[in-house]
């Protein structure tokens, strides 16, 4: 059981909260993440940990209503308790002075990518942030990313806020201006798809951090596989990030829709009963 | 006493005279009352088999001759002093017989249902060196074990005087509670951390409720509290907290019981279209996430046609559990022939009685999806067999250019697992195989940093419930006497 501490809108749809878990708060490092279960029927979900605080013991987490299981995670408060909650899993994320690195993000993406920021430019590195969103209200942590990025590009599809266009406009911008070392993408996989075609094109190292499907996420079920380079890989020990020119991004965005359907009918029946007792 | 100062004890001595050898080994093996067929089929979690009656136990007792060198002794990995007990129950001291059991056995409500018997204590049975059946050791071990926790008298065995030298637990199967049990009775103050959010291992996620109900494992599980194990879940060692800082925190020694991992799949094409799973995760959403339940938010895919590929004991646990989930079709695919599968006899047994259909002498070669990825059909390459392998069993060998099209919208592959990669890839200095397992002394399960012993299916890949906990018991022996000589 893990307490709830505090919780913040960033949107209706993206929550930020911040947990109580000293031991993961002291062992985790950037591109590490937990395994999240919602109530006693709950399902086990992987997320990414956004930040952590050691002396307070808390680590932070952003969600985004998508199913059932975040959308019952969204709904807990503060002093609420997460009924389980493991980590850190998979490989952080290998750090070093690798010169300039683009940091590409889109939604919620941000989140997971804030820590990786502050530890490459923590190791010298020229940090640039794309942090791409549908719309204004969905463009979240901007200032927190200021504070480690040396600059941050904000991309929206609908043009309400900084450039209109996609993320893949603002990394291509930063490309054609100067030399990418690396490319690091957080977000949709549909995004990352199309941010490791435009690098591959440009041949700039790319990792992309894999958020699929899991149901123990410590390297027991295989739910998570993915094809890199065509071999089957496992996210929760062998990622969550990989070369993204590697990855088979088709087949994984195929894998992510594997349970669309029981999902949809799960979130009519979960808003079936909560209309029923309004 | 020991074992033989013990037979020799009076009432054991009259029990022998008071029925001739011939006359015991005369009386039919008992056969286990079993769920109908039909009904259990479309049960998800009732027991199939239903355990002996007092008189059926004690009769089947009667069977024992009570030999002067017990050899089924030798084929139980944890030394059940199985004479005893037998003997008890035939005189009705069913709880005796349980007290006997947890001597040597941290779990004989468990072992009682999920030991492969037939390849232990009871192959060793004097009655098979005389062309007859085994005494049902298995069955009876089970009975006295539930007689016991139905009775609500259960008895705590008992433990040594606390020594307080703090002992880590990596992982709650089989071997680590086995390990844990005898570690707390010789007054070790033990922790067992688990990585899940249950308690029990592959007893919990791995064996299905029809054969293990989950209360029963609880049941075990609450016996170990009471003798002072103290139990830590959704913490990883190597991850959560270090083996360093186990140290720093006072602990001893640590055994590593993390089990297997990673499963193991066919490299074919297609094995990555939705609707074709390891083993692992499908009877992890069903068994432990209990995704087949509507209350749970766990989906399950729902199978009309399933296959299940290979022939050992988690195939027929998930093909049974494909069946009882509402496949129409739910098959075996296997590329032996039935002679060498390695699935417990009962367990196919009781596969066909439910249906399963076996389409042995198949390999697949290929899955074919739909638009949406998702699997339809699979391509099986016929096989027949050729000159014995290094198994000493015939193998498979193609028929040229021999292949059928098998309609499924599921496949579940359970074709082995490998090791459980988090503790070898977190503990600098573990001596590791190129399969990934941990290497240990084999007498003492010992690995190359002393204070670190580790047993079961991370020592051993991929073996059973039985033997998990023989490791456990082995490694809780040595690693007392490596304390006591390091103190």
């Amino acid at each position: 059981m893990n307490k709830i501490i505090s919780k913040e809108y960033f949107s209706d749809n993206v929550v930020k909260f911040e947990v109580e878990a000293p031991l993961i708060a002291k062992s985790r490092k950037a591109g590490h993440f937990v395994m999240v279960k919602v109530g006693e029927k709950g399902e086990r979900i992987p997320l990414t940990i956004a930040d952590a605080n050691v002396q307070k013991g808390t680590i932070t987490l952003v969600v985004q209503k998508m199913g059932v299981s975040s959308t019952k995670l969204c709904a807990l408060n503060e002093g609420d308790f997460i009924t389980d909650m493991v980590g850190p899993l998979g490989k952080a994320t290998h750090i070093e002075n690798f010169g300039t690195v683009v940091c590409a993000c889109g939604g919620v993406g941000t989140a997971p990518m804030l820590p990786i920021a502050a530890a490459l430019k923590n190791a010298g590195n020229k940090v640039i942030s794309v942090i791409a969103a549908r719309t204004k209200d969905l463009i979240i942590l901007e200032e927190q990313m200021r504070q480690y990025a040396d600059e941050v590009i904000v991309m929206t599809d609908d043009g309400s806020y900084g450039t209109k266009g996609l993320v893949t406009n603002g990394v291509e911008l930063v490309i054609n201006r100067e030399k990418v070392d690396l490319c690091i993408t957080i977000g949709p996989a549909i995004m990352m798809k199309f941010v490791s075609l435009l690098t591959k094109k440009y041949e700039i190292p790319t990792l992309a951090s894999l958020n699929t499907i899991m149901v123990d996420g410590t390297g027991m079920c295989g739910a998570c596989r993915v094809s890199v380079g065509g071999k089957t890989k496992f996210v929760c020990v062998d990622g969550p990030e990989f070369d993204a020119h590697q990855v088979d991004f088709d087949e994984m965005l195929m894998r992510l829709s594997g349970y669309k359907d029981i999902e949809r009918q799960e979130m009519e029946k979960m808003e079936c009963a909560s209309g029923a007792r309004k | 006493m020991n074992f033989s100062e013990e037979r020799a004890q009076s009432w054991r001595a009259d029990l022998r005279s008071a029925k001739k050898a011939k006359e015991r080994t005369d009386i039919p093996r008992v056969h286990m009352p079993e769920l109908d067929p039909e009904y259990r089929s479309h049960t998800r979690v009732e027991e199939v088999n239903l355990g002996l009656t007092p008189e059926m136990a004690m009769l089947e007792a009667q069977r024992c001759i009570d030999c002067a060198k017990p050899t089924c002794m030798d084929g139980c990995p944890v030394s059940i002093y199985i004479p005893k007990f037998v003997k008890q129950i035939e005189i009705g001291d069913f709880l005796g017989a349980a007290k006997t059991l947890k001597e040597t056995s941290a779990l004989p409500a468990v072992c009682g249902r999920v030991c492969p018997q037939e390849k232990q204590c009871e192959a060793q049975c004097i009655h098979t060196k005389m062309k007859k059946e085994a005494v049902a050791i298995g069955h009876l071990e089970r009975f006295a074990a539930d007689f016991e926790r139905e009775s609500g008298n259960i008895s705590i065995p008992e433990v040594a005087t606390p020594n307080g030298i703090k002992i880590a637990v990596v992982g709650s199967g089989p071997a680590g509670l086995s390990f844990a049990g005898d570690m707390a009775k010789m007054g070790y103050d033990v922790t067992v951390f688990e990585a899940l959010h249950e308690i029990g291992g592959v007893l919990k996620y791995g064996i299905p409720e029809f054969r293990l109900p989950n209360a029963i494992v609880d049941v075990e599980i609450e016996n170990l509290r009471s003798m002072g194990v103290q139990f830590i879940t959704n913490c990883i060692i190597g991850k959560t907290i270090t083996i360093e800082e186990l140290k720093e925190e006072g602990f001893r020694g640590v055994f590593v019981a993390s089990g297997a991992g990673l499963p193991r799949f066919m490299n074919i094409k297609g094995e990555n279209l939705v609707g074709v799973m390891s083993s692992n995760e499908y009877l992890t959403r069903v068994n432990l996430m209990d995704a087949a339940n509507p209350e749970s938010d766990t989906p399950v895919l729902p199978g009309k046609n399933v296959a299940v590929i290979g022939g050992g004991n988690t195939a027929m646990d998930s093909v049974r559990t494909a069946r009882r989930l509402g496949a129409e079709r739910a098959m075996i695919v296997y590329r032996r022939s039935e002679e060498e599968m390695p699935a417990r006899i009962e367990e196919v047994k009781h596969a066909k009685e439910e249906g399963i259909e076996f389409m042995t002498l198949r390999n697949p070669v290929k899955y074919i999806g739909n638009e949406y990825g998702r699997v339809t059909h699979m391509v099986l390459q016929v096989m027949e067999l050729g000159e014995p392998d290094a198994s000493g069993r015939r193998s498979p060998v193609e028929v040229p250019g021999k292949t059928e099209l098998l309609e499924v919208d599921e496949v579940v592959v359970s074709v082995g697992v490998s090791p459980n990669p988090l503790i070898p890839q977190s503990v600098a200095g573990l001596e590791v195989t190129k399969w990934g397992t941990v290497v240990v002394n084999n007498d003492t399960m010992q690995t190359a940093i002393p204070m670190i012993f580790a047993g079961g299916d991370i020592v051993r890949g991929g073996a059973t419930v039985i033997l998990a906990m023989g490791d456990g018991r082995k490694a809780a022996a040595a690693m007392d006497e490596w304390i006591k000589a390091n103190n």
